[in-house]
């Protein structure tokens, strides 16, 4: 079977590994957003903390035979638990400053994370298997599907829906939504806003750790795996504008599709595809698909 | 005030400006305290190091011109240098160019590529523009890493360094060196003098606040452009003559991590101060001299660095010295 004369087996087979990329890119660009809208401050460790939550996991089984079900807990709350520290001892003394600090700052935090980890692993990368409920694939008819691959897909658009409702439909979210539009009123209002502020850290860079699980079977666990996806994710943040929780989910599933589809019919520009929209959609409108000029 | 001093920008120029606009008295003092040393060096210390602290220092130079002035944070100048560096090159060896007219052409071709990302770039500002720069540094970093012409992981080796104007022997390690001090000093007037004119002047207003120059008439989007093409040609210039000195041009110098380490020089020697990224580039390039036999530790220190400076010492060393003295440097 072919469709424009590819094989329907390699479409649908680089659509899947489109719609795995994908579900990275809006776990990431979900948790860039959810601290931006709250500390103004572009998170550059965020690849760093994605890599420290895959090695998290890697530790935990090869040192304590800890396995992939603990971690998917147990690693985003170690992540989280950094993060709050890296928000309390740092970022909370840049508040006062011009933005492009906090840049700067998690920019130096991310040379150092992952300088460490090529210090003590290499950068050869370490293997990490899929768990036994999830190994095999099903027979889809038109492809194999991997059960492992299905169930990243499943679980990061569960994750970010759960994101989305907690921030738009609950109480919780709706202080979160008050304070990024005036954190001085809702303070007044007796709110501990410092405090949500640090837990709202935690809780994105959790995010960037649960990808970094999931990511560990699929990719080897290596201290490079956040460099190159960080500078992408950026990219899609822009294309998506960071003014929407839905709006950067949809982006990185989006563009994760276009990225395979790109693979399949001209496999050169696969690399660059996601930057040359970011420079379509800049032309065309600058606050991004989503986004809100400021 | 209050806002002045929260701008990336060295805050020793909200503090001093009343003054400061006239008296360069100091800065004139440096630069011959500079020229002298660049001069004397060689004497004592290995010239090809110093050429090499000269090309990045020209590098961060062009990089401040662009955040310590237009307060515009790039992330991705590698890019620049990385481009002029290929273009000269492939000049020199492949088409057989003399050395002066090889730079020309890199640098011309950095002036394009400034104009060309220039126009996207400069469509959003602060923390979106720094991620936008990086992104299509990204980008163009994948081009060369593809096209044939760059040789992928090997880069151009042997380039040859010819005959300046067909006349004077590049080979010749002092003539060598005289032409990239004759480079990064006129890189560096260059600047000096685009900081001080008048429209050096507007882009500080625009940096300081964007919308009250728009409001007395100024086509702000236009001073932006043009900022950052001349920070992209700056940095062309230095990729062009680094490709000669070392006789390479390779994917290292077009990666993020070259990006990330001009930003470290400009902040270490002072944003916004005109000798500062000088200053800087010596001391990152002597610290990764020293450093070079702990590999990776070498990404640790810098990573450590930039906290410190972030947290710490954001004046930088210049920025500093300046404040002390209460001059601009």
């Amino acid at each position: 079977m072919e469709i424009f004369g590819i094989p329907t087996v390699a479409l649908f087979g680089q659509l899947l590994i489109g719609l795995i990329n994908g579900s990275f890119y809006a776990l990431l660009s979900l948790g860039l957003a959810v601290i931006f809208g709250l500390l103004n401050i572009i998170n550059f460790a965020h690849g760093a903390l994605y890599m420290l939550g895959a090695f998290t996991a890697y530790l935990l089984l090869a040192k304590l035979g800890i396995g992939y079900w603990w971690s998917l807990i147990l690693a985003p709350i170690v992540v989280g638990a950094i993060g709050m520290i890296i928000e309390r001892t740092m970022l909370a003394k840049l508040y006062k400053l011009d933005h492009l600090y906090g840049l700067l700052l998690t920019f130096g935090l991310a040379l150092i994370i992952q300088g460490l980890f090529r210090n003590w692993f290499g950068s050869s990368g370490e293997p990490y298997p899929i768990p036994s409920a999830l190994t095999g694939s099903q027979n889809l008819g038109f492809m194999f599907l991997p059960n492992y691959r299905a169930w990243v897909i499943v679980a990061s658009v569960v994750v970010c829906l759960g994101t989305w409702f907690m921030i738009e439909r609950t109480r919780l979210g709706a202080y979160l939504r008050a304070a990024t539009e005036n954190p001085q009123l809702v303070q007044a209002f007796g709110i501990n806003v410092p405090r949500m502020i640090t837990l709202t850290y935690g809780f994105g860079v959790a995010l960037a750790g649960f990808g970094g699980v999931m990511a560990a079977p699929i990719y080897q666990v290596s201290p490079q795996m956040g460099e190159h996806l960080i500078i992408v994710v950026f990219a899609v943040v822009v294309i998506g504008g960071m003014g929407s929780i839905l709006g950067s989910i949809v982006t990185g599933f989006g563009l994760g599709l276009i990225e395979g589809l790109t693979k399949v019919f001209y496999p050169e520009a696969s690399n660059t595809v996601i930057f040359v929209i970011m420079a379509i959609v800049l032309l065309i409108k600058p606050a991004g698909l989503f986004g809100t000029q400021k | 005030m209050a806002h002045q001093s929260t701008t990336l920008a060295a805050p020793v120029g909200a503090k001093t400006h009343l003054h400061a606009q006239a008296d360069t008295s100091y800065q004139r003092y440096a630069l011959v305290l500079m020229a002298a040393a660049f001069v004397l060096l060689p004497l004592a210390v290995y010239p090809v190091f110093l050429m090499k602290v000269m090309c990045f220092a020209l590098f961060a130079c062009a990089f401040n011109l662009l955040i310590g002035f237009g307060g515009l944070l790039s992330f991705g100048h590698a890019m620049f240098l990385g481009t002029a560096g290929y273009a000269s090159a492939h000049a020199a060896k492949v088409w057989g160019l003399t050395p002066e007219l090889a730079i020309v052409f890199g640098t011309g071709c950095s002036a394009l590529l400034g104009w060309v990302t220039g126009l996207l770039a400069i469509r959003r500002q602060g923390i979106y523009f720094a991620m936008i720069t990086l992104a299509l540094a990204q980008m163009v970093f994948f081009f060369y890493l593809q096209t044939p012409f760059t040789h992928g992981e090997d880069g151009i080796q042997g380039v040859p360094r010819g005959k300046l104007f067909g006349v004077i022997d590049l080979n010749d390690p002092l003539a060598m060196y005289a032409l990239v001090f004759v480079v990064f000093f006129g890189g560096f007037l260059l600047i000096w003098r685009i900081v001080h004119s008048p429209f050096g002047q507007v882009l500080k207003a625009i940096r300081e606040n964007e919308p009250r120059a728009t409001s007395l008439g100024y086509d702000t989007d236009r001073y932006k452009l043009v900022a950052y093409i001349l920070s992209g040609t700056l940095a062309g210039l230095a990729g062009a003559t680094k490709a000669l000195v070392f006789q390479l041009a390779s994917l290292t110098d077009v990666y993020w991590t070259m990006s990330g380490e001009v930003v470290l020089m400009t902040l270490v020697g002072g944003l916004g101060t005109l000798f500062g990224p000088v200053v800087g580039a010596a001391v990152i390039i002597t610290m990764q001299n020293y450093l070079a036999q702990i590999g990776a530790w070498v990404t640790i220190v810098q990573g450590a660095i930039f906290v410190l400076c972030v947290l710490a010492f954001r004046r930088g060393i210049v920025g500093e010295i300046a404040q002390l003295l209460r001059k601009p440097l």
